[in-house]
């Protein structure tokens, strides 16, 4: 019971944490401090949706989280491939 | 005993994940962010599952955290290095220490 309330706990300081990393990705000076923003922030999340399945003992939430983890990866894979082809269509000009 | 071990895991990922969100505040370049952030978080979120193993013993649970810690344990450091090969194709600078302030002009040049 009481590590139930520890897993509480340590989530909502991991909710906290996730915000203010959030502050990276709204004010990041430059395109890759956004991706890094994002890289912690799904990390982060990727934490909490853990966290709550342990607390709650529901193992719907691991699958949710391994596919976020997944989709995640994909989607700043993706990011830098989209940026990367745009910057070099951009620069013959 | 287990508990003090899931405690002793859940107190290493706060402080970890408490230092990279100083790392990312407060260092002046996208590397050094980089890697305060890509450690951090990782050693934060990998403690994290680590206690979550712990604490539900050998169960369903444990299989399908261990599947998303091995998953994690690969993706986090290839994303971290997919993001600085972007930032150094796109030919960010990376910051340098200034080593003394420069030369007074009546000095002249130092050596």
């Amino acid at each position: 019971m009481t590590t139930a309330l520890a897993f509480d706990v340590i989530g909502h300081l991991f909710i906290l944490s996730s915000v203010v990393a959030l502050y990276r990705v709204l004010w990041g000076p430059s395109i890759p401090d956004r991706l890094l923003g994002l890289n912690v922030v799904s990390a982060q999340i990727l934490a909490i949706l853990v966290l709550y399945a342990a607390k709650e003992k529901l193992h719907v939430y691991l699958d949710v989280a391994l596919v976020y983890d997944i989709f995640g990866f994909v989607g700043i894979l993706a990011l830098t491939r989209f940026l990367e082809r745009r910057r070099k269509e951009e620069s013959p000009r | 005993m287990i508990e003090v071990l899931v405690y002793l895991f859940l107190v290493l990922a706060a402080v970890f994940n408490l230092m990279g969100l100083v790392g990312i505040l407060l260092f002046p370049d996208p590397y050094t962010r980089l890697q305060a952030s890509s450690t951090c978080s990782t050693t934060a979120v990998i403690s994290v599952f680590i206690a979550v193993m712990l604490e539900a013993g050998f169960s369903a649970i444990t299989g399908k955290v261990l599947v998303i810690t091995l998953f994690f344990f690969v993706s986090s450091p290839v994303g971290a290095h997919i993001i600085a090969r972007y930032a150094w194709n796109t030919g960010i600078v990376p910051w340098r220490k200034l080593r003394k302030p420069a030369p007074r002009p009546e000095e002249g040049p130092h050596d």
